[in-house]
């Protein structure tokens, strides 16, 4: 495996009871901090199991740091930091003991794990609540602590399941500020499992995007959302879904916002008029039309049709 | 709060847990435990018996009109029956929550994602209640061993009662292997360690009510397997090179101790996993 590879997937299956998880998924994570999106059930969380060895596949091989899962678990989460998605603590300790406990765990002698949470803990801005129990945190003070006990012993490779889950605006930019730090002053490569793009976009260099146990898209997300076509905002006076299934018969690529506007990505050869065209052709009136940037959520959006269809 | 860029550095030294993650497990269970006031009480009463005994043994040693106390081998099996009680106690007290309170607080994945195999993390919480009992059996049953022949000053006693300082070391052993093993399997079965409590006690409790009412009905002591504490009792005696209490051959206990702690074993390996899988 090259050096730049944190992670490969190989073909890895993997099922709980009837139900399928990751399917056949063959991927690959470069170093850096790359992101894993997908709606929820599209197998992100038993992607990051998997790699740790918590969840044994029934087909596949996986390599992590070089390494490979089925034979060398123990030596991997050595070298990794694991920040579950729901809330993980040990009860009746302090945030200190906690996170010393959890360096212990990883190896640290039990002196260099007390030095190290303490440093972890104001690294997180846990400083000051550091001798709380764990239990009287609130939900933002609990996902700073799960970041703490996955890099107090200094991994190779963090698994990060929703860091942001439940946070306020400012707790998670302040946690996406942790994240970017390590990524990238600390050269601590991660991998992100979100299903909030901004996260991913605001983090990673690149994405894995999943969806119902399959890998559906790859790559640096520059070039995802590069320059296949221009995007434009778009809002009708009419029938919204008629004009919606107009755009996708002239196979236009076009996603529904929250509000009433429609998102419309043009090939390149294509003009705007065409979207006047498409407007008249159900009797309908253009009443916004904006020129706009790809965003992650498009290429996640598209994504995620297209598996739905092709699937 | 602000982010202290600074505190965060990398590490040059290796990590090496591998073989002591079950002792580091084991330490922080019992110094949770020592910071227990209730804990620390229960251990305190525990080892009033133990007193008292030494008290016998010092008036037998000194004082030849107290030869009615004299101390035989029969005498630290009674002792270490006493203790069953205190045993009891101390394994719903410590060890009712020790794997129950982890799934409760999903503590599983935070063990299991770290270099540690799900046998050492058994074996860590396996440690700790054993310890505690072994604190309340073996501990004080070996003090008095070393006692008698200090208190007396010869070794007469024990010269003659080698047998002894096996025969405690082995029925402890048993006995807090069991009640550990038993405890252990019914934690990781619930999130509520007083759930785990009540069918603990329910356990015990239930099966001597069905030997004890097999007792009654059939004027025999033939159906003691059935009963847990009384398996116990039995191999104790035998352990101890005393007549068995009851009618069941000793061999029918013992296995009945093994198959309760294979099964312990069974549920455990089951049990305990980074997830849980509702299929």
């Amino acid at each position: 495996m090259a050096d730049d590879v944190a992670a490969t997937l190989e073909n890895v299956s993997v099922a709980y009871g009837t139900q399928w998880a990751l399917s056949e998924v063959s991927t690959e994570f470069p170093t850096g901090a790359v992101g894993l999106l997908g709606p929820n059930g599209a197998g992100k969380s038993t992607m990051l199991k998997a790699l740790l060895g918590l969840v044994k596949p029934s087909g596949g091989t996986m390599h992590v740091l070089g390494l490979d899962v089925a034979s060398a678990a123990l030596k991997i989460r050595e070298r990794i930091g694991y920040m579950p998605e729901n809330d993980a603590q040990i009860p009746g300790m302090t945030a200190v003991s906690f996170v010393a406990y959890c360096g212990e765990l990883s190896g640290l002698p039990a002196a260099d794990a007390m030095q190290r949470a303490h440093e972890v803990l104001y690294y997180v801005g846990l400083g000051e609540a550091r001798y709380r129990t764990v239990e009287t945190y609130s939900t933002g003070m609990k996902q700073r602590i799960k970041l703490a006990q996955a890099i107090v012993h200094d991994p190779d490779l963090l698994l990060l399941d929703e860091p942001t889950n439940g946070m306020d605006p400012k707790g998670r930019e302040e946690m996406l500020a942790l994240v970017r730090d390590l990524a990238h002053n600390k050269n601590i490569s991660l991998i992100l499992s979100s299903h909030m793009m901004p996260d991913v976009e605001s983090v990673c260099a690149s994405v894995v995007v999943m969806n119902r146990g399959h890998v559906v898209m790859r790559g640096p997300i520059a070039t995802l959302k590069g320059p296949a076509g221009r995007m434009f905002e778009v809002r009708i006076k009419g029938n919204q879904s008629a004009f919606v299934e107009e755009l996708r018969s002239r196979s236009f690529d076009c996603r529904e916002t929250d509000s009433d506007l429609l998102r419309v990505l043009l090939p390149a050869e294509t003009d705007a008029h065409e979207l006047f065209a498409s407007a008249a052709a159900v009797g309908a009136q253009v009443r916004h039309l904006k020129p706009s940037l790809p965003t992650l959520e498009d290429v996640f959006a598209r994504a995620v049709r297209e598996s739905e269809e092709q699937g | 709060m602000p982010i202290h860029r600074e505190r965060y550095r990398r590490r040059e030294d290796g990590l090496d847990v591998r073989g002591r993650a079950w002792v580091v497990i084991a330490l922080q269970g019992l110094r949770a435990l020592t910071r227990k006031r209730a804990f620390l009480y229960l251990m305190l009463v525990a080892w009033i018996p133990c007193v008292i005994r030494g008290v016998q043994i010092y008036v037998v040693a000194n004082f030849p009109q107290a030869s009615f106390l004299a101390v035989t081998g029969r005498t630290f099996r009674d002792f270490l029956d006493q203790q069953e009680l205190f045993v009891f106690f101390i394994t719903v007290y410590a060890g009712s929550g020790l794997i129950a309170d982890d799934i409760r607080a999903n503590a599983l994945q935070l063990y299991l994602s770290r270099p540690i195999t799900r046998t050492q993390y058994v074996a860590g919480k396996l440690a700790t209640l054993m310890a505690a009992l072994a604190f309340v059996t073996w501990v004080p049953a070996t003090l008095l061993l070393i006692l008698e022949p200090l208190f007396a000053g010869n070794s007469t006693f024990i010269r003659h009662n080698l047998y002894l300082i096996p025969a405690v070391a082995i029925f402890s052993l048993v006995e807090v292997a069991v009640g550990a093993f038993t405890m252990l399997a019914l934690s990781s079965l619930s999130k509520s360690r007083w759930f785990v409590a009540v069918m603990y006690a329910g356990f015990a409790f239930f099966t001597q009510a069905i030997f004890g009412a097999t007792r009654v009905a059939t004027q025999s002591t033939a159906f003691s397997w059935i009963a847990a504490f009384s398996n116990l009792a039995q191999v104790g005696d035998v352990i101890f090179r005393l007549p068995p209490r009851y009618e069941t051959p000793p061999i029918v206990s013992a296995m009945f101790l093994v198959a309760l702690v294979v099964v312990s074993a069974a549920v455990l390996n089951r049990r305990i996993r980074a997830i849980e899988v509702v299929t």
